[in-house]
């Protein structure tokens, strides 16, 4: 056996191990990333649920605004139409789920405003449960969302530097989107007493 | 669009950072009890951490009272939050840690509940502990009174979720792909050079430590955050120290 051959060889060896230990790496990220995805998911589920218990008791307080609540409705029905997979979230698709989102919590937030105007309702106990449920999913959107940042800027990372980058390609690892702060998520529904 | 990621990126960065600086460092020794803003006398506050050891070493719930004398910039949920999981109240695999939260300066409390105690303590019954319990003796001024009947509220719907368990253990990650590499490395090696005709290993060795390497630094992940502080023979009377819990949002607020 020549030199030559066995150091080819060996590079091969080291490149098809080294490639097989970045895929494993990436792949492990990936489904972090899918993990935090369902999470963002299921507390913008719970958002979605929460929402027509509080339509029914806002309605249930004499001549409220119909046209608060029918953008509340009207926002949760474009909101939950935008239903994203973990393989779906390019950079382009997670800024639409986002809008949409942020759609129904600017509604939600107007209509958080208008319930100021009715003591009644304000003092209904089962609002109150209401209010402080939607206030801790919006709590666990925030972390959620977070969490999911995080494991997206990991995976981003490997997937653009190098070496992990000369694999990722091959293997159709793409760079994934971001949640960004925007002026919406930090007016989002703040209940006060 | 690469450069608003990276800017994206670097703000939030910043922004994480900033907030970690602004959290407490984790007590040493571990204490449940941590009164940052001198707002209780020695002997309430003994009072207090001798009730919150005590439940502690019954149900393994930790519950943690922290008096900071304001948040700062942030909100107090992300406060709460954010200290919580940097302390790692609760144990790690059951997540049964609470954070009270009360600033005085911004006149707000907050209980944090994490993932595991969100079904005992549903936001709704958080809410009430803080709008009916907390926040009436603090409009008084009893702010330990406040505290007590809180804590005591807290363990009432807490109790029975979950049982203190003797022999905590964590299991260890195996061999990870960076152990498998350096194998086959040194494998690869020792071919090389028995074929250069007997003189194997004259004059390099190669080591296999860890410093080996840097250009094919292999790509593994390494998940565990590193946040136990173990200590769990608590028999002495003192708090063992905080578990690792995490926390996802749970848990509701006021101001009064």
């Amino acid at each position: 056996m020549s030199r030559a051959l066995i150091i080819i060889i060996a590079l091969v060896l080291v490149f098809g191990f080294f490639g097989c230990s970045t895929y494993n790496g990436l792949v492990n990220k990936d489904e972090n990333v899918n993990e935090a995805w369902a999470r963002v998911q299921s507390q913008y589920q719970r958002r979605a649920d929460l929402i027509p218990n509080l339509v029914n008791t806002v309605k249930g307080a004499a001549d409220f605004e119909k046209s608060t609540l029918q953008g509340v409705i009207e926002a949760r029905a474009k909101a939950t139409s935008i239903n994203l997979s973990a393989d779906q979230l390019t950079p382009e698709n997670v800024q639409k789920f986002q809008q949409a989102q942020e759609q129904l919590s600017g509604s939600l937030s107007r209509l958080l405003v208008t319930v100021e105007r009715y003591p009644d309702l304000k003092a209904n106990q089962n609002f109150r449960d209401l209010q402080a449920q939607l206030e801790g999913t919006e709590n666990r959107i925030t972390v959620a969302r977070n969490d999911f940042n995080t494991v997206v800027r990991d995976y981003n990372q490997s997937v653009r530097t190098f070496p992990a980058a000369m694999f990722a390609g091959v293997f159709g690892f793409q760079q994934k989107g971001y949640f960004e702060a925007s002026q919406a998520a930090q007016t989002a529904p703040s209940v006060q007493f | 669009m690469k450069k608003l990621l990276l800017s994206f990126i670097i703000t939030l960065a910043v922004a994480l950072g900033a907030l970690a600086q602004d959290i407490p460092a984790r007590p040493t020794p571990p204490r449940l009890v941590n009164d940052f803003a001198n707002a209780l006398s020695a002997d309430q506050r003994a009072a207090l951490e001798r009730k919150l050891v005590a439940y502690d070493d019954s149900t393994s719930s930790q519950i943690a009272l922290v008096i900071v004398p304001t948040t700062g910039q942030y909100p107090i949920a992300d406060y709460a939050f954010k200290l919580g999981r940097e302390w790692g109240v609760g144990e790690k695999d059951k997540n049964n840690g609470i954070v009270l939260l009360w600033a005085p300066k911004d006149r707000k409390v907050f209980i944090a509940t994490g993932y595991g105690l969100e079904g005992a303590i549903p936001d709704a019954i958080a809410n009430r502990i803080i709008s009916d319990v907390i926040i009436p003796q603090f409009r008084n001024e009893q702010y330990y009174q406040g505290l007590d009947q809180g804590i005591d509220t807290i363990i009432k719907y807490a109790s029975g979720e979950y049982k203190a368990d003797p022999s905590a253990s964590q299991g260890e990650e195996g061999p990870s792909g960076f152990m498998i590499f350096v194998i086959v490395f040194i494998i690869i090696m020792i071919i090389i050079s028995r074929s250069k005709g007997g003189r194997g290993g004259g004059g390099r060795g190669y080591r296999s430590g860890r410093g080996g390497g840097p250009i094919f630094w292999p790509y593994t992940t390494y998940s565990g955050g590193g946040s136990h502080s173990g200590n769990w023979g608590g028999s002495g009377g003192g708090f063992g120290g905080f578990g690792g819990g995490s926390f996802g949002g749970g848990g509701a607020g006021g101001d009064y």
